[in-house]
């Protein structure tokens, strides 16, 4: 239990960073383009909304510090995250929670099989070493070290465009309205089988590589031997004595490897204009849209604290040497 | 305790590493574990003690290699069973059931992420399939009792147990199938002095119970002269000599026995002095040639530099049961 | 992007006494020698490409969209820019923002991490909390914004913002190495022997730590040059004008894929990921000079496997002495 309070607070303490940096940051911007958007939408926006902006932006120079940071988490509790530029008045929060499931299918299922792929290759290549499955090192070396992004234009380019088998473009058909009906959902998964594929040719080649060294150090540990010396079959000893404990390391830092993960599917969204978060990112770049912007980073570091403190949880289960007694 | 033999070593050799690079740890030795008995096996650290009782059984990690030898397996009933050349399946088959090993319990010896229960069971599940998960774990709380550990403990992770209930739960699990020969390496190194008289008394109790041979390996030889039955010395890889116990306590043959018994003081009996050996043990990669005990030898003299004595009973008493190898006993020995 | 295996594989030093500096054994590691080869001929790269560039980078040409031919070994961009001295120009940018980051971040790594590990106690904790909520917060959001927050930016500003946000990993395993060090016999020692805080920190603990800090650098580096190349490919304003990422950005926005251009994005993504492979293969090599486990091949000689589990049963050999 103790473990367990203690990652809450940790990431309850970590939230409270991000949004603290969240709330610092726009006042470092010149302030200008806020200023114009407000001055030249007073007639459209309401007394809330422009109030809204002011408080994301610091602009409201009556208030001191303090109270203007008590205003702010007072908005972000009651979900306002501002008004985006670009969809100028639809609120940020709407913006994003239409691309948020795209993104989240698309990284959820991708992260989770690439992990479970790249670990069992991991244990074979490091079980088996010195047989032809050392061929797997240099190729993985190289595969995890090309971009992502670059593997998705390559993947376009060979397979996509000009009559290739696979769309190139957006996360279904033009022609298809979304709902939820087998003709939407089948376009949906269509479209998202090339970025998903190239999300996991490279990132399961970084967990490939970490299971791998971590087998070999297990390999070398005393109960493995024992493990032998009792004359359990080679399966046994492989998965439930080193693959067991090889794995914690690798759980501990999926966590952490989380961070990487979604860099990484910003750029395949980008590339492949898949409409989610990533995207809906890269577009508010360009358009300067500050309010949408800090929104998605907002949103993208507290799903990643979820996502941690559910590795955390996994952990626990996994390691008995975490749980304290009662 | 009969003579006739259970294990039988003929000339086991063993390095650490191919080709030029090869590190020469065990050197052709051969020695006997008979049926009943219990043999002990004492020696410096790199001596070779341990690499000898997991090379028997094919168990050293890489990059161990067995180079030649014969290792022979007598059941009480059947034919010989020549260990080193069984196929892979029919040695894991082998092994536990009929010689198992009793590891240090250090904590990295037990599986840190099962429970007790389930590494007691786990070999009774790979050896004999047909048992129910009941049985099995009858047998478990079986085992604890033995070893005199609370039933109660089956479902503790590794870390939740001391060191001495570690250790006697690596017992407990080296006599889950019963087997023949038990070899213990260094069973109470890391453990408190009142902590290993507890341990060597339930192995006592056990082994007059179940009447196993047992292959005792430490480099604490006060403890061999009181438990076992017949010492064996290693030194630099080679058996220099192995004798009965109380033999050996009495009148050591070799140099280096002698220098071994004189390094721990008696509690009872007469006062002995307490001498060291000067020097350092061998480094395997550069053996000293000839007798490699020579250079710290204060008996040493002109054939020792030359040539390595072979294991041999000394001149003039044939049949006592002893071997040694030193010049100092063999019969074309020249006069110091 | 991938999961660095330092982090994981690092095991902490079990020797008792100071470790022997085994230099030479390093440099016969096969690939270390390669990453360092590779590293080495992008660096002169970076410091000549300007000035062997075929063109100016910037220049315009007639040739617009013109394939790999011998007048552009490249090919040409939609404005007959010569795409080969673009990569050439930019060598310069992407290392130098590469290495100012890692070496921000190593040196903070050493700080938080070396600090917090030796002096232990509620200040050591919480400067490891404060290096946990750096590592937890998504890096790339975070560099992103914190860029677009400041008024003018260029490849130096770029590469301390990545500096300054990447310190975490290495901080961590600083940390983690600092701690077991501690409690060694010799530590210990000159601790009873009264001798000076920072004299210990610099000669009894940084100097076992030089692997472990490289192996750091290297993976920051790596970390920094794929940021700063996902900064320019988004379109951050700041970096250097013919940066890799950037090319990729024009090509991306000239929709060099639907015109079939491949010339313009796949020879820069091959830079890259020979930059990164590079990066790597050095990151191994230390790798397994850290850990000896992981080191020496598949262990086979004339047909002989070794298997955990299964010592291998071979004829009687030529003693050797």
């Amino acid at each position: 239990m103790t473990y367990v309070l203690r990652r809450v607070g940790f990431y309850l303490f970590t939230a409270w960073a991000a949004i603290t940096i969240n709330f610092f940051l726009p006042r470092a911007i010149p302030g200008d383009p806020v200023q114009s958007l407000i001055s030249r939408a007073r007639g459209q926006l309401d007394a809330e909304a422009v109030q809204s902006l002011y408080i994301l932006f610091g602009l409201d120079t009556d208030q001191g510090i303090l109270s203007q940071y008590w205003d702010y988490w007072g908005q972000l509790l009651r979900g306002d995250l501002g008004l985006s530029f670009t969809f100028f008045p639809t609120p940020v929060i709407d913006v994003i929670a239409d691309s948020l499931p795209w993104t989240l299918a698309l990284v959820g299922i991708t992260t989770v099989i690439s992990f479970l792929l790249g670990t069992g290759l991991g244990v074979l290549a490091g079980w088996w070493r010195g047989s032809w499955v050392d061929i797997v090192m240099p190729v993985t070396t190289f595969l995890s070290s090309i971009p992502y992004f670059w593997l998705g234009l390559i993947a376009i380019t060979l397979l996509a465009d000009q009559g290739g088998p696979f769309p190139s473009s957006g996360g279904f058909d033009p022609g298809v309205v979304p709902s939820w009906d087998l003709d939407f959902i089948g376009s949906a998964i269509y479209h998202s089988l090339l970025p998903a594929i190239t999300i996991l040719v490279t990132s399961m080649s970084g967990w490939v590589l970490s299971m791998r060294n971590m087998m070999l150090t297990v390999a070398a540990e005393d109960y493995i031997t024992v493990a032998h010396a009792k004359g359990l079959s080679e399966r046994r000893v492989m998965v439930s004595y080193a693959a067991r404990n090889a794995l914690l390391p690798n759980v501990s830092s999926f966590a952490l490897a989380l961070g990487l993960i979604v860099g990484g599917t910003l750029l395949v969204e980008i590339v492949f204009s898949y409409p989610g978060v990533g995207f809906q990112l890269f577009a508010a770049v360009g358009a300067k849209d500050y309010p949408l912007i800090q929104g998605i980073f907002l949103v993208i570091t507290l799903s990643v604290l979820v996502a941690n403190l559910v590795a955390d949880l996994v952990y626990l289960l996994l390691d008995p040497r975490t749980r304290k007694e009662g | 305790m009969t003579r006739e033999p259970v294990l039988d070593i003929r000339g086991l050799s063993v390095d650490y590493g191919l080709g030029d690079a090869a590190v020469r740890a065990v050197r052709d030795v051969s020695l006997t574990l008979h049926r009943g008995e219990v043999l002990g096996l004492a020696g410096e650290s790199g001596s070779g003690k341990s690499t000898l009782a997991y090379g028997m059984l094919r168990l050293l990690p890489p990059p161990g290699v067995i180079r030649g030898g014969q290792v022979t397996y007598h059941p009480r009933d059947g034919e010989p069973i020549e260990l080193l050349s069984l196929p892979r399946k029919r040695l894991r088959k082998f092994r536990w059931a009929e010689v198992a090993i009793v590891f240090q319990g250090a904590m990295n010896s037990l599986n840190p992420v099962h429970t007790v229960a389930t590494q007691l069971t786990d070999v009774i599940a790979a050896h004999e399939p047909r048992t129910s998960s009941a049985a099995r774990r009858a047998r478990a709380v079986e085992l604890l009792n033995l070893v005199g550990i609370n039933a109660d403990r089956l479902g503790s992770y590794p870390h939740q147990l001391s060191g001495g209930m570690r250790q006697r739960v690596m017992i407990a699990m080296a006599l889950a199938l019963e087997p023949k020969v038990v070899v213990m390496d260094e069973p109470t190194t890391a453990l408190d002095v009142v902590m290993q008289r507890q341990i060597l008394a339930t192995l006592v109790e056990l082994r007059e119970r179940i009447g196993f041979s047992v292959l005792f390996i430490t480099h604490d030889l006060s403890l061999l002269v009181e438990f076992s039955d017949r010492i064996a010395i290693m030194y630099g890889g080679r058996i220099v000599e192995s004798a009965p116990a109380a033999e050996l306590y009495r009148t050591s043959l070799h140099p280096y026995s002698d220098g071994l018994l004189h390094s721990f003081p008696a509690l009872r009996g007469p006062r002995r002095e307490l001498t060291g050996i000067p020097g350092s043990p061998p480094d395997l990669r550069a053996m000293p040639a000839g007798c490699a005990f020579h250079p710290r030898c204060p008996r040493a003299f002109d054939p020792c530099a030359d040539r390595a004595p072979e294991l041999a009973p000394p001149a003039g008493r044939e049949d006592s049961g002893r071997d040694v190898a030193c010049w100092l006993h063999t019969a074309e020995r020249v006069t110091p | 992007m991938a999961v660095p295996t330092d982090v994981l594989s690092a095991p902490v030093e079990e020797s008792p006494a100071k470790p022997r500096r085994r230099r030479s054994s390093f440099l016969r590691n096969g690939k270390a020698v390669s990453g360092l080869v590779i590293i080495g001929f992008l660096l002169v790269l970076a410091v000549i490409g300007p000035w062997i560039a075929p063109y100016d980078p910037g220049q315009r040409g007639d040739d617009l969209l013109v394939g790999p031919n011998a007048a552009h070994w490249f090919g040409t961009t939609h404005l007959g820019q010569d795409v080969f001295s673009q990569i050439l120009d930019g060598t310069r940018s992407v290392m130098l923002v590469g290495l100012v980051a890692g070496l921000v971040a190593t040196v903070l790594a050493i700080v938080f991490g070396v600090t917090s590990g030796y002096f232990g106690g509620t200040g050591g904790e919480t400067l490891s909390a404060v290096s946990n909520v750096f590592l937890v917060i998504p890096a790339l959001p975070l560099i992103l914004i914190i860029t677009l927050s400041l008024p003018e930016t260029n490849d130096l500003t770029i590469a301390l913002v990545i500096g300054l946000t990447s310190w975490a990993w290495g901080a961590r395993v600083l940390r983690a190495q600092t701690l077991s060090l501690r409690r060694r016999d010799y530590v210990e020692a000159a601790r009873a022997t009264g001798e000076s805080t920072w004299r210990i920190i610099g000669f009894e603990i940084l100097p076992n730590l030089t692997a472990v800090i490289a192996a750091s650098f290297v993976s920051t580096v790596i970390f920094a040059v794929l940021s700063e190349i996902t900064l320019a490919f988004i379109g951050v304003p700041g970096v250097s004008e013919w940066n890799w990422g950037a090319i990729l950005f024009w090509a991306q926005s000239q929709q060099a894929l639907a015109q079939g251009a491949w010339w313009w994005f796949v020879p820069t993504g091959l830079a890259i990921a020979l930059l990164g492979t590079g990066l790597a293969l050095l990151n191994f090599g230390i790798d397994e000079y850290v850990n000896p486990r992981l080191r020496g091949g598949p262990q086979q000689v004339r047909g002989v496997k070794m298997r955990v589990g299964f010592t291998p049963v071979l004829p009687a050999a030529k003693e050797s002495r």
